[in-house]
């Protein structure tokens, strides 16, 4: 990368470089600590390339907007944080359902409720998953480095225009606010996916044609007049009660995501090959791990990590894997057990899983995971 | 009896099948439901207008009005309860060239959608906003709504409703909307005159259409028929601005002003951020 640009960043400001890159053109957003300097920035960044921001009345309000600039063609972005998070689910679903590409950020911090607006958490795991009613697709990116939130960023737009579906990035407030210097790719040098458009006439266009495992999107206003609805629908986008069709139409929105998760699985493995102690862990605590890894490795002790930064869909198969290599897994979070319940499902008894957690605001320091680990190997 | 001459029908039926999706039809509205009647109305504006159908946008939220976007041959979201004004927003403001029209119910846009519709209308963003003001949660089956009159009786105020309704008109006003108007599902007409007011008008439209609900509102409150509640609450109910002006108040009494509320020129939303974004981008160009 001989031409790009070096930058001494905060991991919010990459977040937006990220969505700059990836070719976002809307914003509709809530002031929320600790995510506001995305909505901050990109109210000066957007308008010099004439792409719109809006600060909204309300958080489920900006998810609300941003659908609608997705329906008029535009790549659209929200930034938030856990009680903005729980106000968006309803517009969430209302995305999965309707199948309308977008990216929600959230820079998760200290819950429940109002919590600890300042300190960092990694409770909004599940709630990134299970949050909104109803069964649908979650696909969420767990970046750990100012660097990875700017790519990670322009991956979620990718995914997202390429699945016609939301997607998530979460990190937690250490690596929103942590500066460190990073790489400004240069145009072209990451992929940049934008959403398939209609080849077909106009008037044969199906917005949720079953030939397609993923129908093209048009945007509003050139010609293809269709219905959106959060209804059941069937592939004209019109509602339905005709059972048959409700389920296709329910498993196909899960199976776009299932079908496709080497596409979507990322993964990063640190001295996993031949380790005899796993970790499993994202964000900012998976730079502890790592630490923790190598301090390990230097003592003899063969400690791997298995960090994914895609955390749904969950990567089961390489947390299968690991469990059935390894002699027990360390899952640290910030939280009191959410990913953990995970790989206790994956590996289904086949090693020992134990937590770390930690909810008073506090990062987990690397001496926590290398003391359990030395006292229970 | 024959018809006289002089009223025989001289034009050509209006086409509204030029409007509406083939194959929708029959739509779910119960008999004697005005909503048929209003959205008749709002397709004549729409002609008369000459929006085309692919530069037409309309939204609506959850409820029996909101069901009127899927009969409506041209770009149409039915979006969540309350929040039709949101996605309505976001559509708008990305393609201000999209001719934006919300549809909305008393319920939709008085309670939960209540905020979403302020800011709305504080924005003066160029959206037209129809709200089917029925007094009553009808998809739901006949809960008192925010503006169902205090007294009458819904499914969940069977000792009378204690709660004082909400007035959409005062509320628009209020909040900033720069066109206010009231008619109802009975005058056709007139109406159809005040929708192409509000269409043609640059900023945020809102008309509040009373309308009626003969099934729940109606039966809970002693009407005897569909057409005995359309005389009783809007050719009854209300009178226009003009007769009012020539009325005392106590002459006027509890009817419902009708015609054009509240006009005002104020900067549209979209027209002003498009100046932002040219300063902006005039300004790092030269830098």
């Amino acid at each position: 990368m001989p031409n790009s640009k070096k930058k001494l960043l905060q991991g919010n400001e990459a977040c937006v470089e990220g969505a700059l890159y990836a070719g976002c053109d809307f914003f509709g957003g809530y002031p929320i600590t600790p995510s506001t300097e995305i909505a901050e920035i990109l109210s000066v960044r957007l308008p010099q390339r004439g792409g719109k921001f809006i600060q909204m009345e309300d958080e489920i309000a900006s998810l609300g907007a941003v659908i609608g600039a997705a329906l008029a063609g535009r790549k659209a972005l929200t930034a938030t944080s856990g009680p903005g998070f729980s106000l968006k689910q309803e517009c969430l679903g209302y995305a999965c359902i309707a199948e309308v590409p977008c990216v929600i950020i959230n820079v998760m911090r200290g819950g429940p409720s109002t919590g600890y607006p300042t300190g960092p958490s990694q409770s909004d795991i599940m709630q990134a998953k299970w949050g909104t009613h109803g069964d649908h697709p979650a696909v969420a990116l767990t970046p750990a480095s100012v660097q990875e939130i700017l790519t990670e960023t322009v991956r979620a737009f990718n995914l997202s225009e390429k699945y016609r579906t939301p997607v998530i990035v979460l990190y937690d407030e250490i690596i929103g606010h942590m500066r460190e210097p990073i790489t400004i790719p240069e145009p072209g040098e990451l992929e940049v996916i934008n959403r398939a458009k209609p080849e077909c006439a106009k008037e044969d266009y199906l917005p949720y044609d079953e030939n397609y495992l993923v129908a093209p999107l048009a945007p509003f206003g050139e010609g293809y007049r269709y219905h959106v609805t959060g209804l059941n629908h069937k592939a004209d986008g019109f509602p339905v009660n005709d059972s048959e069709i409700i389920r296709e139409n329910n498993e196909r929105i899960m199976r776009k995501i299932d079908e496709n998760i080497e596409d979507i699985e990322k993964n990063e493995e640190v001295f996993l090959d031949d380790a005899e102690i796993g970790i499993f862990t994202v964000g900012s605590t998976a730079r502890s791990a790592r630490f923790a890894v190598n301090a390990l490795r230097k003592e003899g002790i063969k400690a791997g990590l298995l960090r994914p930064l895609t955390i749904w869909p969950f990567p089961d198969k390489a947390v299968k894997k690991m469990a059935d290599q390894v002699k027990f897994i360390v899952v640290p979070e910030l939280n009191l057990g959410q990913m953990i319940g995970e790989v206790q499902r994956v590996g289904n008894g086949a090693c020992e899983v134990l937590g770390i957690n930690r909810v008073d605001g506090e990062s987990i320091h690397p001496t926590q995971i290398i003391d359990l680990i030395k006292k229970h190997k | 009896m024959a018809v006289p001459a002089a009223k025989q029908r001289l034009s050509v039926p209006f086409d509204y099948d030029k409007y509406l999706r083939p194959g929708k039809l029959p739509h779910i509205w119960c008999p004697g439901c005005g909503h048929g009647i209003v959205l008749k109305s709002l397709l004549r504006a729409i002609d008369k207008i000459g929006w085309e159908k692919d530069n037409l946008c309309m939204v609506s939220g959850i409820g029996c009005s909101s069901r009127t976007t899927g009969y409506v041959d041209c770009n149409t979201v039915h979006s969540l309860h309350g929040r039709a004004f949101a996605f309505a927003t976001g559509i708008k403001f990305s393609k201000p060239e999209l001719n934006t029209i919300v549809i909305s119910g008393d319920g939709d846009a008085m309670a939960i959608g209540g905020n979403h519709f302020i800011h709305l209308c504080r924005r003066n963003i160029d959206i037209t906003v129809l709200v089917y003001s029925n007094a009553i949660y009808g998809m739901t089956g006949g809960q008192y709504s925010p503006t169902t009159p205090a007294g009458s009786y819904a499914t969940t105020s069977r000792y009378g409703n204690i709660e004082p309704p909400f007035d959409p008109c005062e509320m628009a006003k209020a909040a900033g909307a720069t066109f206010v108007a009231r008619s109802t599902a009975y005058h056709t007409k007139e109406l159809e005159k005040i929708l192409l007011q509000a269409l043609e008008h640059k900023g945020t439209s809102v008309v509040d259409i009373i309308d009626s609900c003969p099934i729940y509102y109606g039966r809970m409150n002693k009407f005897k028929s569909a057409s005995h509640m359309m005389n009783g609450l809007e050719k009854d109910g209300t009178i226009t601005v003009a007769q009012a002006a020539k009325l005392t108040p106590e002459e006027i009494g509890g009817r419902q002003l009708r015609g054009i509320l509240h006009q005002a020129e104020r900067p549209e939303y979209c027209e002003n951020y498009d100046n932002i974004i040219v300063k902006q981008a005039t300004a790092t160009k030269g830098a």
